[in-house]
């Protein structure tokens, strides 16, 4: 995801059709800070009403509990969800049918009791499918590579040969004989 | 560039260009043999490369579906895309990690020396190691490995050092950064590694060799090389007497072409190879082009593989540096007190974080799947390449439920694990826990056997037509102007990523070539 997105996040008018969206405030401090032109972001839902939205995070952050990581990250996730079943009516009601299966009060109900509903749909399609489309998207994006410290490409920027690899102290040095010298 | 006529029978054609494609188009054009090099990918340049893991998939894999069943752990992980190999032009030296291991002369002998292994279809190669050896310095000449001939050995990464120093704590002496087809120093026109990671997002600075940028323009150089991208071949025409005539494909707009030819290389990727002749049947080849003996797609190997994951209480930003530059060699040999036949390679290896729980981990959720990526700085990597068993009935056929876009049947891989394999698989495991366990690591993880990257033995040579696809030296028992170029032709696996052999036996097969061009029996 670019930086373009993310600022998009703050363009109330950039989808036609508004059903609900998902708000949140980015942590002062936070290294996304440096990102957005403001910290309060908001993403819009085409097909899912706000408390779909919510059930859907919910299911996200049950899924791959990360407690420090920002609450934007996993709105992605739901953006994501959210688009495919504007796709058609069919992935809509398959969407929305899997979001009733996990009950009325699940975006409330406590981490032990949201993994025992998923446990029981775990085999589902729906399930599968939040689950797959999270791995894709919630560590893809700046606001993950911050958080977990990926560095992503270095290829802009002269590689990591100056920048780092060989920089682990806390091991011994291995024989040259074994390695290879730094290139001259 | 030349055009060459469709009615021009006097050219070689040769189907992909890959590894063994590539290759073989460069040895041809340079000794003045005109060539039409059919790749189904179209041209990048590394300016090209995305360096977003997602888009780089996209770019350079092939996406073609496939079908497939088994015991093998891809028919769980990876249901979709059974193997991960490149469409486009360079073929899978694009994305691999350039390993350049040796197989062993023990390898070679597979049969003689596992002896009668039930279930298996174990046999020696029809070649002697020397010889291979022999081809194995030509090819690392041409490639530029490191540690050898003068190529300096990659320094140490931080992933290798908690690598070498928890495989020396075990008693490992075989211990070093790999032998890798990436120049420490400028070197053939191309510069030195920057340790970027991404080797398999295709190389930005050309360091890692690949036929994209080193023998195809050389080839075109020559101005023998005809290189038509986007063209699909769907079929290998023979004539009355038996011989290859002619090789059908779709071209860039979908149009269906028939290029004459003098002799055929195929050079498809193991997949694809067995898929093309099983496409080639004919009334004289009801079971498949070349395939009498009935081993067309049998025979498949892939490689045992594993991620093993240490999680460490320090940092180690495994991602920075060149992604297999490290290799523990010492269980590369034959000692059965194992519990298995063959040998494994323990490599060096980091993800990305977008792959790394794609394609790294064992399937799962909740707080024991976050807990290794929450520690995604921490984690020191390896991955498993060991051998693998071939059985005649882990094979590639045409699929009965999907089709291409051309309306062909897809490949349909079989492919289960034999009692072998996952003993061998659960050693390496083993293995390697010990080395992380040994300087301090907190937790290790190990991922189910991921998606192939390493495709074998679909056409393998023998001496004996009755026995194998190829003679010796690739060159079809049947069709004696049709030669298998790519890993299809290795009898069996060794624990060695095939890119090396590949290359070896494709350059050695040139050589072949043109002696029997010159005696008038090609």
């Amino acid at each position: 995801m670019s930086e373009e997105q993310i600022v998009s996040f703050n363009r109330r008018s950039f989808m036609k059709t508004v059903t609900g969206a998902i708000t949140g405030v980015i942590a002062v401090g936070s290294p996304l800070a440096a990102l957005v032109p403001s910290r309060a972001w908001a993403v819009d839902l085409g097909a899912l009403t706000d408390a779909q939205g919510a059930a859907l995070l919910a299911m996200i952050r049950t899924i791959a509990p990360h407690d420090a990581l920002d609450p934007a990250a996993y709105a992605l996730v739901v953006a994501a969800l959210d688009k495919d079943a504007s796709g058609s009516p069919a992935a809509k009601t398959e969407m929305l049918a899997g979001i009733a299966s996990l009950g009325v009060d699940f975006a409330t109900a406590s981490e032990a009791t949201r993994v025992t509903t998923l446990k029981s749909i775990e085999a589902s399609a729906f399930f599968q499918g939040v689950r797959v489309k999270t791995l894709l998207v919630l560590y893809n994006n700046p606001i993950a590579f911050a958080h977990f410290g990926y560095e992503g490409e270095a290829f802009s920027k002269g590689g990591y040969l100056f920048r780092g690899f060989n920089d682990l102290k806390w091991l011994p040095e291995v024989p040259l004989a074994d390695s290879g010298p730094m290139p001259v | 560039m030349p055009k060459f006529d469709y009615t021009d029978d006097s050219v070689a054609v040769i189907v992909g260009s890959g590894a063994g494609g590539g290759t073989m188009a460069h040895e041809l054009t340079r000794r003045g043999i005109k060539v039409v090099l059919l790749e189904a990918g179209g041209r990048l340049t590394p300016a090209d490369f995305s360096q977003d893991p997602g888009v780089a998939f996209g770019q350079l894999t092939w996406l073609d579906p496939r079908t497939q069943s088994g015991t093998w752990d891809a028919a769980k992980t990876s249901p979709n895309m059974p193997a991960w190999h490149c469409k486009t032009l360079g073929g899978t030296t694009v994305h691999w990690t350039a390993a350049t291991p040796r197989l062993q002369r023990y390898e070679m002998q597979a049969r003689s020396t596992y002896g009668d292994v039930p279930g298996t279809s174990l046999v020696d190669w029809p070649m002697d190691h020397d010889e291979l050896k022999r081809w194995y310095v030509v090819a690392e000449k041409r490639m530029g490995v490191t540690r050898r001939h003068g190529m300096p050995g990659m320094p140490a990464c931080n992933n290798f050092k908690v690598m070498h120093a928890g495989a020396k704590k075990i008693g490992y002496k075989r211990v070093h950064t790999n032998y890798l087809a990436i120049n420490t120093k400028a070197r053939d026109d191309r510069g030195g590694c920057i340790q970027q990671g991404f080797c398999s997002q295709g190389c930005k600075t050309a360091a890692k060799w690949s036929t994209l940028y080193t023998e195809i323009p050389r080839a075109e150089a020559t101005g023998n090389l005809d290189l038509r991208t986007r063209s699909f071949v769907t079929r290998i025409e023979h004539d009355a007497t038996g011989r290859a005539s002619a090789v059908i494909y779709r071209d860039a707009n979908g149009q269906e072409q028939r290029q004459k030819a003098r002799f055929v290389c195929v050079a498809g990727n193991a997949i694809e190879t067995a898929r093309l002749l099983l496409l080639s049947e004919s009334a004289r080849f009801p079971k498949g082009l070349a395939n009498g003996s009935d081993q067309v797609g049998r025979n498949y190997c892939h490689h045992l593989t594993s991620f093993i994951w240490g999680v460490f209480d320090k940092p180690i930003y495994a991602w920075r540096g060149a992604t297999l530059a490290g290799v523990v060699e010492d269980e590369n040999i034959y000692n059965p007190s194992r519990g298995f036949v063959g040998g494994y390679h323990l490599e060096l290896v980091a993800l990305d974080l977008p792959t790394l729980p794609l394609v790294g981990m064992p399937y799962g959720w909740g707080r024991d799947f976050t807990d290794l990526i929450d520690n995604y700085r921490n984690l020191a990597g390896m991955l498993i390449n060991g051998e693998d068993m071939p059985q005649s009935t882990n094979r590639i056929t045409l699929s009965t439920t999907a089709k291409d876009a051309n309306g062909l049947p897809v490949a349909h891989i079989h492919c289960d694990d034999h009692a072998n394999d996952i003993a061998l698989r659960n050693h390496a495991r083993q293995q390697g826990t010990k080395m992380y366990e040994a300087i301090g690591a907190r937790k290790v993880v190990t991922s189910p056997g991921s998606v192939a990257t390493h495709q074998m033995g679909t056409a393998r040579m023998s001496k004996d037509p009755a026995t194998g696809v190829t003679n010796p030296h690739g060159r079809a028992h049947e069709v004696p102007n049709l030669f298998l170029s790519d890993g299809s032709v290795l009898p069996t696996p060794g624990a060695a990523n095939p890119t090396l052999t590949i290359v070896s036996l494709a350059l050695r097969q040139a050589e072949h070539i043109v002696k029997e061009m010159s005696a008038g029996r090609v």
